[in-house]
């Protein structure tokens, strides 16, 4: 890895999220956090305790949150619209679709508790189709940050950034390894890894597993991987795909999501058009979750650190 | 301010103009358009307080949000008649390139509009919305939202009913266009409303009712709905569908249909140029 990424704590990335949330309550006065019955979970208590009059409880009714945060945009507030993953996005399609995207409101959909990592809860909770749908809307920015640090920085810098967004977020502890203000830029790649043999990409809680799998890839296999985080699904680093599959000829995408319609998808379109190149998916296949331990899900669904290394080494078998 | 007479006039020319768009693209809503044009006239030629400059925040203004959007010919004409935009952009209601999209839309800029409705049921909570910003902002002015009757059937709707009575949302002022028709027959016939005042009034709501033809009614009911009494305000208003063209009145057959020529000329001999056809 390169000298600045290593691991240096275990949090949870939603605890990013209420941390930078209660910086940005006290440093933006149009910043409004709304939540539906999940304040607790998506780490909002110390912004509702310090802000009481820009937290809105929504009570269980999503659709109604949405909407509110639409009209609160159109009036120039910054509203956060917070829930787990499968009710901020697959309940709420329509209500973002017209509310939001296409009435392009200032509104940030910010879901913790995404993909399998959720955990016990099972299949119901654990939604992996949600980058896919989100990058579909046009104008939506989507982002699946990989650490506590991230997240932080990420909500941040979407608060910044006018227009609507989709920031995604998990419920586990996490290993924290981007250091406390690494620059964060909406769409621009972060390098962890340079190498040779095949490029690495991917976003959210799948970073660590690849970083596991690079150093294993390199001790065993004498594989010198590049690793990119693709923290942004949209609009995508083209650049810096293209740019790491010249050098490598041979890519593997990492997420926490459908392969239909997630990062691989967005990563395949482009090298498609600009440059065929061998690509495997390290993702779910076609599947929903079930109960278990963040990491024994992982491993059962193909997305543990041998997978990465298994894809890895296929990919870089692929370029004759 | 305009007076009665006053009011009618500007209504009869928003009829007039309902059918010249629906008719020239033969697309379209006319039903529910024309049984709101008073209400339209009412709100934007004599309660509100808005500017056809027109901002989208909006700040000092009294809003109005279209939750119902496929009667978008009753407000394109409502906003162009107060200046919004020129009158002359009428003619390019659904067409291709238009500002005027089939439900209302801000994606093409179009002034007046604050955000998409067409996908039934969530105006209401846009309204909300856009009422806590202006409690957050200090601004005393009102925000309006108008459903369909047929509308109440999406749970969104009762969802933000809900929210607007536990939180006090009191500079709010929904009504609904109660003409008993939806796209399949009458209320009664596709899902039953019930008891709708009891309904809104158990969700936490003041109700009131008011004759959506009736001018005096109207106004003297909507400026006792802006007193803020600590809840929010829900008018049910009843209205006849396709009202001016005998042919359309009370029916559910005009509500997404347009008339063919004969039928156009018979409408437009009903309702009177009072402003000038664009």
């Amino acid at each position: 890895m390169l000298d600045q990424f290593t691991v240096t704590d275990k949090k949870a990335t939603r605890d990013g999220f209420g941390k930078a949330m209660s910086e940005l309550g006290a440093s933006n006065p149009k910043v409004i956090a709304m939540c539906a019955d999940l304040t607790g979970s998506l780490k909002l208590n110390p912004f509702q305790d310090a802000h009481p009059e820009r937290f809105i409880q929504a009570g269980i009714s999503e659709a109604n949150m949405i909407g509110m945060a639409a009209g609160l945009a159109t009036t120039g507030m910054i509203p956060f619209a917070t829930t787990f993953a499968n009710f901020a996005t697959g309940r709420v399609y329509d209500q973002i679709r017209q509310s939001v995207a296409y009435s392009h409101k200032n509104v940030k959909i910010c879901a913790s508790h995404a993909g399998l990592t959720l955990g016990e809860d099972g299949a119901t909770h654990q939604i992996l189709e949600d980058l896919g749908m989100m990058k579909m809307l046009p104008g939506m920015t989507v982002i699946n940050p990989c650490d506590y640090h991230q997240v932080i920085a990420a909500t941040k810098a979407i608060a910044d950034h006018h227009g609507p967004v989709y920031l995604r977020f998990g419920r586990p502890g996490w290993p924290v390894f981007i250091p406390e203000n690494t620059p964060f830029k909406i769409g621009e790649a972060l390098m962890i890894q340079p190498g040779t043999d095949v490029s690495i990409f991917a976003t959210g809680h799948m970073v660590y597993q690849a970083m596991e799998a690079v150093k294993i890839l390199k001790s065993e296999h004498s594989i010198n991987a590049e690793l990119v985080n693709i923290h942004t699904i949209k609009p995508l680093d083209e650049q810096a795909i293209i740019s790491s599959a010249t050098k490598t000829g041979a890519v593997v995408t990492c997420e926490e999501h459908q392969r239909n319609g997630g990062l691989g998808d967005s990563v395949a379109q482009v090298l498609s058009q600009f440059l065929p190149t061998p690509q495997e998916y390290v993702a779910v296949n076609d599947s929903f979750g079930e109960s278990g331990k963040p990491s024994e899900l992982l491993d059962k669904y193909g997305l543990g650190i041998t997978d990465v290394v298994a894809a890895a080494i296929k990919a870089f078998e692929r370029k004759a | 301010m305009k007076d009665e007479n006053q009011l009618k006039q500007i209504a009869s020319q928003i009829r007039r103009d309902i059918i010249r768009q629906v008719a020239a693209v033969n697309s379209g809503h006319p039903g529910g358009s024309l049984g709101c044009a008073d209400l339209f006239t009412v709100l934007y030629f004599h309660i509100m307080k808005h500017d056809a400059s027109f901002n989208m925040k909006g700040e000092n203004e009294d809003l109005f949000f279209l939750s119902n959007g496929h009667i978008s010919p009753v407000w394109y004409s409502t906003l162009a008649r107060a200046g919004y935009f020129p009158v002359e952009e009428l003619k390019t209601f659904r067409k291709l390139n238009s500002r005027l999209q089939g439900h209302p839309a801000t994606h093409e800029g179009l002034p007046g509009i604050r955000v998409a409705s067409g996908s039934l049921g969530q105006g209401l909570s846009v309204a909300i919305g856009a009422a806590l910003s202006k409690k957050l902002n200090k601004d005393p002015r009102t925000v309006f939202a108008l459903t369909g009757d047929g509308e109440l059937q999406e749970g969104q709707i009762w969802e933000a009913a809900m929210f607007a009575a536990h939180n006090k949302v009191d500079n709010l002022i929904a009504i609904v266009d109660w003409n008993g028709q939806q796209i399949d027959g009458s209320n009664d016939d596709v899902i039953t409303l019930g008891d709708l005042e009891g309904k809104w009034k158990s969700f936490g709501w003041e109700v009131h009712e008011m004759n959506g033809h009736d001018y005096p009614s109207m106004i003297t009911t909507i400026n006792k709905a802006k007193e803020n009494t600590g809840k929010p305000q829900v008018i049910l208003m009843r209205t006849e569908m396709g009202k001016g063209v005998d042919f359309m009145e009370g029916t559910h057959k005009w509500h997404g249909k347009a008339p063919n020529a004969e039928q156009t000329e018979i409408a437009l001999a009903q309702l009177e140029e009072t402003l000038g056809d664009y």
